[in-house]
């Protein structure tokens, strides 16, 4: 099923709201329109009324763009509906344009027929000038195809604010909230949280909270009386059927935050967390740097090499070391992630992947660094790599990392990527003392101890830390001996030494759950197999088509080192494996060295997420519609 | 954490490993093995709070033999993995152990910052101006002239200074000692132990093999007394055989010149007096060269403050302890929240 286009006010007239099962509206503007926080609200009230959703905020490059250009508009896209939505949604049924720049960078994601909302009184030459359009769209004819509701809401905004005594300056600065206000009134959405958070947001200058409500009702309030006319349109759209409990939003970079704290406090370990800035990662340092009155070290360090070095001198210490950064940084961190695969320390890396080569598109989404992750390193050098497949989702996977570290002894990569950390999706709250604890015990018994004797099980060497008296030992880079830890050349050694590390990944392979299917049935035609965030798109493609009857299954992996150990016997009761990557075909390659199926990929490397109707397409080519 | 005290007081050897020393024989990292070993007998350290952590190259071997506990990183990096040892527990007596190709070449960077941030650990470098363990390229201490693999014809590029790179970079204990001076080496290394926050001490290590004698015009007997000073806070500026000679300020200039006491009638009273705490000062005493002016050894400047741990601990309230189910709860429940019912 796709979001339906949105019927015409003929239709709408006949009920008061015309009910929708989804809908996808996006707000643009000028940098300094305030389109984030517009769509935020958006995002909380719609949360409120139950709806199930995915937001994408979409930045510009540029810090502090000119005013009124193309490279300086700000988008913010909401997906909500009556049923599961699972990504930010494929193409706009509304844009909110807030000055010709949006309209002249967005009208091309709009649907065919959708509504585009503008602030005509943006429109003057020179804005249209600055935003490159030679003719002015709103009386050319261009926008024939679509439904334009062109409203003067600077004119409409000055003159319900500025006669509360608001400067015109800071009266202009409330369109963005007059047309929130609009917003509302089209879905039926309750104001007063919107109010409510105003006046706090504003506690400090009293006048500008009530002018932002003013402009807020007085949209609603036009919304109302062009109702009459039928000019605007309204729409219903009912909440979701969620599993009942607490909810919130959130997303994936302050989810990986939580998640890693949740994870260190079911291990009972400090968390300590070094990181360098570097879009689109630094989210994580600032999310966690804000909890340190909840006892986590954070910790700015001089480069990503310095970064890593330190969580493992943390871990060596005694703590749960982190550290994250985007591609280009865990390339920098190879060297030392080397060390922590030979040292036999827990460490966790968060890779927030972006579109590369080198500085590529920094602030765009992609999964290439998949290889890099299994494989970037010198020597042999075997570790864990799990990928979160949305942004809630980003914390079950982060307490897995943690898990899986400590319970090893063994660095683990996780990977998020540029969407994934910035959208946000409804998350069911979850109870910290329902989750199954895994503390760690420190060895500090010196009897029999050898640094590098082993759990007959997990093969974890002992965690024995500096300060722990009669355990004093020495380990480092160096090949060790398999049981003393000291220097060894010995040829045979390092063979048991390499067998070992690997084979602790053998061991992981156990201690995760077997591969199960998503959506579809354990065997048939064709099973489409994900990674990361590409689960959003997939999973909308796949649960559709199967509910049109198409014989197609969703396999979405979070565990890429080791791999499920099923996952070779489930790949071959299909006749044919679809893996869509936002690379050039990476787990693709891997899936077939490693089992020998015929996978197919279907990859896009643009910098932007799948739509739905591309991976739809790709299903329907394969099995003949 | 519990300390169960010895018996008897430790000595040097209790602080020995069973692994055989791997070095050169005649390698100056014997002597400073033998320095460290023994001053930290005499302070009576706990070996299980004591840490040493290294780079890579045959100085940063050292934490193999130390009956302590060890961390033999990769190249350079050695002080940022103490960083994070020592933030996660201040309690630890964490000392790294560098080369001057580890800590000035490829860790430059980090060298820079752990000073900068004055992180309360001691660090060692190793000077032998010389890469040994890679079979004797010119280093960036190397004096420039310095023939080697890699410089045949002698190396063009100017060396840097290890003391005035510490100074700065902001280091708060800046000291240097020579590894045959046994007696010198300890006191040094006991007073950066003593100092709380990023302790510096270049120490000038002979390699036999790849850079023999490279130190001797101030480092051999004969030579010792005409081009050594050892500086003393608080005391006149003495060097020289039977302390003959003294350092004074160029009059009207900053500048230090060499004088002989009662020539020209100097007295003792017309000497610098060291003020371990100006570090302006301390920068003209690293400048010095032999044969001009005499090697400044000791403690050239130390004036402690706030260490980054410290300053972390204090200044943000941070607690060691893990949070509660309770506060992750409230956390998870912090903003905008609402309820689906069944
Ligand atoms: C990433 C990396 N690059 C290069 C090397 C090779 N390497 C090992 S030690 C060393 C230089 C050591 O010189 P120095 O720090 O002066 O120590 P010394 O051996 O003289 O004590 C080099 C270049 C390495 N181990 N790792
Ligand atoms: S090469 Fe030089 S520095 Fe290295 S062990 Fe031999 S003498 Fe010492």
């Amino acid at each position: 099923m796709r979001t339906s286009t949105l019927p015409t006010p003929e239709a709408s007239l006949s009920d008061a709201r015309q009910p929708l099962e989804s809908v996808v509206v996006r707000f643009a503007g000028d940098s300094g329109d305030g389109i984030q926080l517009t769509g935020n609200r958006f995002a909380a009230v719609t949360a409120l009324a139950g709806n199930d959703l995915t937001t994408f905020p979409d930045f510009p490059a540029e810090i502090r763009a000119p005013v009124g250009t193309t490279y300086g508009v700000s988008a913010f896209q909401i997906n909500f509906g009556a049923r599961a939505v699972k990504t930010s949604g494929d193409a706009p049924d509304v844009l909110v344009a807030l000055n010709p720049a949006a309209l002249k960078v967005e009208l091309g994601r709009l649907k065919p027929g959708g509504i585009v909302i503008v602030d005509s009184g943006a429109f003057n030459e020179r804005s249209l000038r600055k935003a490159g359009y030679a003719a002015d769209p709103l009386n050319d004819g261009s926008l024939a195809s679509y439904r334009l509701i062109a409203i003067d809401i600077s004119k409409m905004t000055l003159e319900t604010v500025k006669p509360l005594g608001v400067s015109q300056h800071d009266a202009l600065r409330c369109k963005n909230i007059w047309t929130l206000g609009l917003v509302y009134w089209m879905f039926g959405r309750d104001r007063k949280p919107t109010a409510d958070w105003l006046k706090k947001r504003f506690a400090d200058s009293p006048l500008i909270a009530s002018g932002n409500i003013a402009a807020l009702d007085a949209g609603h309030a036009f919304g109302e009386t062009a109702e009459l006319s039928g000019d605007i349109p309204g729409y219903s759209v009912a909440p979701a059927s969620l599993d009942p409990g607490l909810y919130r939003t959130i997303t994936g970079g302050e989810a990986l935050a939580w998640g890693l704290v949740a994870g260190a406090h079911l291990a009972g370990l400090k968390l300590f967390f070094a990181s360098y800035p570097i879009t689109p990662a630094s989210p994580l340092l600032h999310a966690l740097t804000s909890l340190r009155r909840l006892g986590v070290s954070t910790f700015q360090a001089e480069d990503e090499i310095a970064a890593v070095c330190a969580a493992i001198g943390a871990s060596y210490a005694g703590a749960m070391g982190v550290t994250s950064s985007s591609g280009p940084g865990l390339a920098l961190k190879g060297e030392a992630l080397g060390l922590a695969v030979a040292a036999e320390l827990p460490l966790v890396v968060v890779n927030t992947q972006r579109a590369g080569p080198s500085t590529g598109l920094p602030t765009k989404t992609e999964q290439s660094d998949l290889m890099q992750a299994l494989f970037g390193r010198h020597g042999e050098s075997p570790l864990a790599v799990l990928a979160a497949s949305g942004s809630s989702d980003c914390f079950e996977t982060a307490i897995e990392a943690v898990r899986i570290a400590t319970r090893y002894m063994i660095p683990v990569i996780v990977l998020s990527d540029g969407y994934i950390a910035n959208a946000a999706q409804p998350w069911r709250v979850p109870d910290i003392t329902a989750l199954s604890p895994f503390p760690v015990e420190f060895r500090t018994d010196p009897k029999g101890f050898a640094p590098y004797a082993r759990d007959a099980a997990t093969l974890a060497r002992p965690w024995a830390i500096p300060g722990t008296p009669g355990l004093e030992h020495r380990i480092g880079g160096l090949e060790k001996d398999q049981l003393t830890g000291a220097i060894s050349y010995d040829p045979a050694n390092h063979q048991q030494m390499s067998d070992t590390r690997a084979e602790k990944l053998d061991r992981i392979a156990l201690d995760i759950p077997l591969q199960t299917v998503e959506t579809g049935r354990g065997e048939g035609r064709l099973a489409v197999v994900g990674w990361g965030s590409t689960h959003g798109p997939i999973s909308r493609a796949v649960v559709s088509l199967v509910e049109r009857g198409y014989d197609v299954a969703h396999i979405h992996l979070r565990h890429l080192s080791p791999l499920p150990p099923n996952l070779g016997e489930l790949l071959r009761r299909y006749e044919t494996v679809l893996v869509p990557e936002m690379n050039k075909g990476q787990l693709v390659q891997l899936l077939r060295a490693q089992y020998l199926v015929p996978a197919e990929g279907l990859n896009k490397i643009s910098g932007q997420p799948f739509k739905i109707a591309e991976i739809e397409a790709a299903i329907l080519a394969r099995l003949g519609s | 954490m519990n300390v169960v005290s010895p018996i008897k007081p430790r000595t040097a050897k209790d602080f020995a490993t069973d692994q055989e020393v791997r070095w050169c024989p005649g390698c100056g990292d014997y002597a400073i093995l033998k320095a460290v070993q023994k001053m930290l007998a005499d302070v009576d350290a706990d070996p299980a709070a004591t840490v040493f952590v290294s780079g890579i190259g045959c100085s940063s071997r050292f934490p193999y033999y130390m009956a302590t506990y060890g961390f033999h990183t990769i190249h350079g990096r050695a002080p940022t993995v103490a960083t994070g040892v020592k933030l996660v527990n201040p309690e630890l007596d964490v000392w790294v152990v560098t080369g001057d190709g580890d800590a000035l070449s490829i860790g430059g960077n980090h060298l820079l910052h752990v000073l900068r941030r004055n992180v309360d650990l001691q660090i060692l470098l190793f000077n032998n101006e010389i890469y040994g363990l890679t079979k004797g390229q010119y280093s960036p201490t190397s004096r420039t002239g310095t023939r080697s693999p890699t410089s045949p014809t002698g190396s063009v590029e100017r060396p840097v200074s290890p003391i005035g790179f510490a100074l700065g970079a902001g280091g708060r204990f800046v000291a240097r000692s020579i590894d045959t001076m046994q007696k010198h080496l300890v006191d040094v290394l006991k007073q950066a132990r003593a100092h709380r926050g990023a302790s510096f001490v270049e120490i000038f290590q002979n390699c036999i093999v790849y850079n023999d004698a490279v130190f001797a015009g101030f480092t051999e007997r004969d030579v010792a007394d005409a081009n050594q000073i050892l500086l003393q806070d608080g005391k006149p500026m003495i060097f020289g055989a039977k302390g003959s000679r003294g350092l004074r300020l160029v009059p009207g200039k900053l500048e230090i010149e060499a004088v002989t006491i009662g020539e020209n009638g100097v007295s003792v009273a017309d000497l610098l007096v060291h003020d371990a705490t100006n570090r302006p000062l301390a920068g003209l005493l690293a400048a010095m060269q032999p044969p001009a002016l005499p090697m400044a050894l000791g403690v050239l400047y130390c004036d402690p403050a706030m260490a980054l741990g410290s300053a972390v601990h204090a200044g943000l309230g941070e607690r060691q302890a893990p949070p509660s189910a309770d506060e992750l709860n409230a956390l998870l429940r912090r903003g905008d929240t609402w309820t689906v019912s069944a």
